[in-house]
């Protein structure tokens, strides 16, 4: 109990401190986490465009592959990445094992399915109520998905956000892949398991509290987006 | 000069699932003006222009105009009965069909604002489209289909779930549309908008076209029994 105050006051000094290591974490995690959102988002939001006007053959199986991929563990996208980027795997010779780009990588693997589960859902709603009017303007494929990205967008914020959630909070992938390197691939996550095992409880938890925030911030913007797109204020 | 007109229809009919819509129809069709396809409801209206449109599937017969399909379809426009509003402003939504022409946006936004007005809808031109009223929302749906200058214009019950003035302004916008040059082919179950509007008349009856007459003829005497009915107002089915 005592610990656990204590802790609790020297995390609050750290973070009204803006404690230099805290933020170089605290950061580090961001630009991770956004790299790989938006290569995410890259692949994510034309794929669901795709899936959302076109019927071909395979459309169900793809989603159904998506939808699965959603609830991939982590841990395992980073052993598959980590064995793909070691010395000896396919593409050991770019020498990416432990550093911040094979973190992006398997973050970018984890988000993708999900926002592209997400946006293909909202897409397909928005292509039900445009297909009569698209299909008799003659629009081109190309342009159908760009008018639904388009006109979506709100949605698609949603979507990249909660991409952004579960980036930011996880910690199984880029622990194997990024090693967890003092300055180089320590991340808010791995920080506060490498700090907790170390019984560093004030690190750990303030570490803990930027997480929470920033958790709580996606949270709250994908609860005002949502609610200003439902009162049809775009 | 017309690249569309005369359209020849001969024996078209769609089904589904095996239910015959419409058909089979035959129809020659080179009114100028506005021609009304009337019926109760169910009688294929919807699927019939649908079909002329190129939009739903054509399961035997012909349907030919005079030129090829591509250059019909983008000579046409389709306002749907329930109006599909773009999540966008009444501005952008006007715009869209230039647009994706490739008309550079501000000329777009030019034409827009001139449609904008001529339909009573510039005092909202930076709105959202999907919440304005139901009257404003059609007024919008046909300016966009008019702002590409089509030939020929589907509307598909117009009027059908509007009150007095909103269907008295888009009346209006109809018949200027009409002295303008453009063709109309539009559906209506009110006999009233029949009088008001047309100058041919197609009684659709159980997916057929059971009377194809000038307004004045159809008015002066229907033929059949059924189409004497429903202009009285009796129901028929
Ligand atoms: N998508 C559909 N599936 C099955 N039946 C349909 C469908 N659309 C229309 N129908 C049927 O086709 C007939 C003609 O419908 P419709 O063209 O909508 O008539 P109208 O526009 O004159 O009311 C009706 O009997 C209707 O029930
Ligand atoms: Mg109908």
């Amino acid at each position: 109990m005592v610990d656990l105050w204590e802790g609790l006051t020297q995390a609050f000094w750290l973070i009204v401190s803006l404690d230099a290591e805290l933020a170089e974490i605290a950061l580090r995690s961001l630009r991770i986490t956004f790299t790989a959102l938006a290569l995410a988002c890259l692949i994510a939001l034309p794929l669901a465009a795709l899936l959302a006007v076109r019927r071909f053959r395979l459309r169900r199986t793809v989603i159904a592959i998506m939808n699965a991929l959603m609830g991939l563990p982590p841990v395992v996208v980073g052993l598959v990445v980590y064995v793909l980027l070691s010395r000896s795997g396919p593409f050991g010779a770019l020498g990416l094992l432990f550093t911040p780009t094979a973190m992006i990588i398997a973050q970018m693997i984890v988000i993708v399915p999900l926002v592209a589960s997400i946006a293909q859902q909202s897409l397909r709603e928005l292509w039900h109520e445009y297909h009569d009017l698209l299909i008799s303007m003659n629009v081109s494929q190309g342009q159908k998905m760009r008018t639904l990205l388009w006109d979506a967008r709100r949605a698609l914020l949603t979507a990249a956000l909660a991409g952004f959630g579960r980036g930011i909070g996880e910690v199984g992938a880029i622990m194997i892949v990024g090693g967890n390197i003092d300055n180089v691939t320590r991340v808010l996550t791995t920080a506060i398991a490498l700090e907790t095992g170390k019984g560093e409880f004030a690190l750990a938890l303030a570490l803990g509290f930027v997480l929470i925030a920033l958790a709580i911030s996606v949270n709250l913007a994908i609860h005002w987006i949502s609610q200003t797109e439902r009162e049809g204020r775009w | 000069m017309s690249a569309l007109f005369p359209l020849s229809v001969r024996g078209a009919t769609t089904r589904r699932r095996g239910k015959v819509l419409v058909g089979p129809v035959d129809l020659d069709l080179d009114t100028e003006g506005i021609t009304v396809v009337v019926g109760p409801n169910g009688a294929g209206k919807t699927s019939l222009m649908r079909l002329l449109h190129g939009t739903a599937r054509l399961h035997a017969g012909t349907i030919n105009w005079a030129c090829d399909v591509k250059t019909a379809r983008n000579a046409q426009a389709f306002v749907f009965q329930r109006p599909v509003m773009l999540r966008r402003s009444v501005w952008e939504n006007l715009a869209y069909p230039l647009v994706i022409r490739g008309v550079p946006r501000r000329e777009a936004k030019a034409r827009a604002l001139d449609w904008a007005k001529r339909v009573g809808l510039a005092g909202m031109f930076d709105r959202p489209a999907p919440v304005l009223s139901g009257g404003e929302q059609q007024k919008l749906a046909i300016a966009r289909a008019l702002i590409s200058e089509p030939e020929l214009i589907f509307l598909d019950e117009p009027c059908a779930s509007l009150e007095g003035r909103a269907t008295r302004e888009i009346e209006e916008i109809l018949m200027a549309a009409r002295d303008a040059g453009t063709r109309l082919l539009l559906s209506t179950h009110d006999m009233g908008q029949v009088r008001r509007l047309a100058d041919r008349v197609l009684f659709l009856l159980a997916g057929r076209v059971h009377e194809d007459a000038s307004a004045s003829e159809f008015f002066a005497g229907p033929n059949t029994r059924e189409a004497k009915a429903f202009v009285k107002g009796d129901i028929v089915e």
